[in-house]
């Protein structure tokens, strides 16, 4: 909950409020591809840095 | 005041402790774990950072995170939606990572911090400093100057790729930033990719490598991947990189324009074209860089600049904005990469958080006390763990430690040396070094085939007395921390003959340049560290024994480790180095090694032991 409570600060404080949509969609999309696979091994991508 | 700064989860995870405004203590995670550019939670670090101090988590006031994941979340977002479909591959891999682990990062955080104390007050006590401010920080904040501009460069932060800071007193403000994905960091990094070195740690071997080749590819690189301002700012066209949406740093559009594949590291060789390629990438690097210089120059009139982040270890383009004089003085974070965000986080903590005065150290000294900011070990422990580790060993004094190890050098052997505190940063400074004598023309392929199994390409830098600096290079001023390419000295060098100016590549690398041929790189060029008395009077007074021994006031440093190690920690981790290459003596505090007099018995395999980076 804290969490949440941080994101939505996070969101407020940047105004990008535009991101929510998004956020939720990515989620829980990103949710089913985690859910299809085990591994959370960071790969190397320079996004991830 | 105790502030505890930590980088971690990404890569060089490290953790630094300041109290009352004095760094006591600093060290990379990956010297305890043993494994090189760790990343994981840094709690060997952390624990040594606290002891050193003699004081328990609990007693810290703040613990300061070098990074903000939601805003670096928000840019991996932002990168998605603006390349979508594109990058879907990207995603998929990213997701995972960032939902179970990263975008947590602050409950992970007080979960392990709660390991050393569980009844730690992370709520109150745990702060976020972005990147490029906690990089800022750590060149500003130790920096012998009052006043200074402050550029920090790197790969990416959160979004800010280049940042300049205007630091005065306790304070020290962005005033502007280049984004993500327009960086330096990545685009030298997309280079390295592309001449088939492991990215994130292949840079110096691209630097290393530029001598051997012409420039003729730096307009190429300026009419088209790069979109170069008076200013110095930039802007990279993302048609041909692969950063953003794929898993690899260059696409095939970047291939064309060059005319030749990525480089694979395991079955192509390297040829005049990647030493031509490495050239002009780092004078392209030289050029940003320089103008970034300028423009800051016009813009706020310093006199003084500090430098941090990953392209501040280029050395090569600091030694050549040092000659430009564009600034009166400039000072760079020995660990300017990712690990000293520990440091400039909890300095930021300190004097931007919380306000706190800063006390500048005087006769143009900085507050680094010479980066020896890690682990040292008594002569009573370091005798009961060689013993342990079945080392046999003679025990010398003062006196007769360092005329024995100027004797040795002298007789061009390889030297083991670790005494006194562990450096912070990645470089050797002789604290935990290899040494060797610099006038010797093997000594380069000796020490990388032989003792580093490395590269024979790779150039070796010198320790050289800072009285006797100009004696032997073109540079009067200090560089402690080995982070400034001189000219060896005119008069030093040796003239090449007509068929040795024709030699191309590596050839030119058996052809010895000057009187100190281990250390003159192909273009007369050195990596300088020049040594202090007050800062390692013990590295000194070695310099000064082998001055008296052979005339020569310089050394070959390099550091204490194999290809794929990370530098050594503890005496164990000397000895068992020692026993795994060809290093002929060892001096560890007063206790002096030869390797004909060791068990054969305990010799190790390291030339396979690590993985290559």
């Amino acid at each position: 909950m804290a969490f949440l409570i941080e994101l939505w600060q996070f969101l407020r404080e940047r105004k990008k409020f535009w991101l929510l949509p998004i956020l939720i969609m990515m989620v829980v999309f990103g949710g089913l591809i985690v859910l299809s696979q085990g591994s959370a091994v960071a790969p190397f991508i320079y996004t991830l840095f | 005041m105790r502030i505890l700064g930590i980088s971690a989860l990404y890569h060089d995870s490290a953790c630094a402790l300041v109290v009352d405004g004095t760094v006591v203590a600093a060290a990379q995670e990956e010297r305890f774990s043993r494994k090189k550019h760790d990343a994981g939670f840094p709690e060997h670090a952390i624990a040594y950072c606290l002891a050193e101090a003699g004081i328990q988590l609990n007693d810290v006031d703040h613990v300061v995170f070098y990074d903000k994941p939601f805003l670096k979340f928000e840019r991996l977002l932002e990168t998605y939606v603006s390349f979508a479909p594109k990058g879907f591959t990207s995603f998929k891999a990213a997701m995972p990572v960032w939902l179970k682990e990263k975008l947590f990062q602050k409950d992970l955080l007080s979960r392990e911090l709660k390991r050393f104390a569980n009844d730690f007050d992370w709520l109150n006590k745990l702060l976020f400093a972005e990147h490029h401010l906690s990089h800022a920080a750590s060149a500003f904040f130790p920096s012998p100057f009052e006043d200074a501009a402050v550029l920090t460069m790197d790969g990416v932060g959160e979004w800010t790729t280049t940042s300049l800071a205007m630091g005065s007193g306790n304070r020290l403000e962005i005033h502007k930033e280049l984004h993500f994905p327009h960086s330096l960091g990545l685009l030298y990094s997309a280079f390295t990719y592309y001449t088939g070195f492991k990215v994130n740690s292949g840079e110096y071997k691209l630097m290393g490598l530029a001598p051997y080749g012409e420039p003729k590819y730096t307009k190429l690189i300026l009419d088209n991947l790069v979109d170069l301002k008076e200013d110095g700012s930039f802007r990279l066209d993302q048609s041909y990189f692969d950063y953003c949406t794929g898993l690899t740093m260059t696409n095939d559009r970047f291939a064309a324009l060059f005319g030749q594949p990525v480089r694979r590291a395991d079955k192509d060789q390297l040829t005049q074209f990647h030493m031509d390629i490495a050239a002009s990438i780092q004078e392209v690097t030289e050029i940003i860089v320089s103008k970034l210089c300028r423009g800051i120059k016009a813009e706020t009139g310093a006199k003084n600049l500090c430098l941090a982040g990953g392209v501040a270890l280029n050395c090569v383009a600091n030694g050549k904005i040092l000659r430009q004089g564009i600034f009166d003085n400039i000072w760079i974070q020995p660990a300017a990469g990712d690990a000293g965000g520990a440091l400039g986080a909890a300095l930021a903590g300190y004097h931007l958080f919380k306000g706190q005065p800063r006390q500048v150290a005087g006769n143009g000294k900085d507050s680094m006390k010479g980066s020896y900011l890690g682990p040292v070990f008594e002569q009573a422990d370091i005798e009961a763990r060689l013993t342990q580790a079945g080392a046999r060993f003679s025990v010398l004094g003062e006196d007769e430690v360092i005329a024995a190890t100027a004797q040795a050098l002298a007789d061009e052997k390889a030297v083991g040396w670790m005494q006194g505190r562990m450096e912070f940063g990645p470089r050797a400074l002789g604290g935990r070094s290899i040494l060797g004598d610099p006038r010797s023309p093997s000594m380069q392929k000796t020490l990388n085939l032989k003792v580093k199994y490395r590269e024979s390409f790779r150039p070796f830098a010198p320790s050289v007395l800072r009285e006797d600096v100009a004696e032997w290079f073109d540079l009067d001023g200090d560089s402690p921390y080995m982070l400034l390419v001189a000219p060896v000295a005119e008069k030093h060098r040796r003239v090449m003959t007509e068929d040795e100016n024709k030699l191309f590549g590596i050839d030119k690398l058996n052809v010895p340049r000057s009187s100190l041929p281990a250390i003159t790189h192909v273009d007369y060029s050195a990596r300088v560290q020049t040594i202090h008395a007050d800062t390692n009077p013990r590295y000194h007074a070695l310099i000064s024994a082998f001055k008296g021994l052979t005339g020569c006031g310089v050394v070959v440093n390099t550091s204490f480790n194999v290809r794929g190690e990370p530098i050594v920690c503890t005496p164990e981790d000397a000895f068992r180095c020692f026993m795994g290459s060809e290093i002929e003596v060892l001096v560890v505090g007063n206790c002096f090694l030869k390797k004909e007099e060791q068990d054969e018995g305990l010799k190790l395999d390291y030339k396979n032991a690590f993985e290559l980076d």
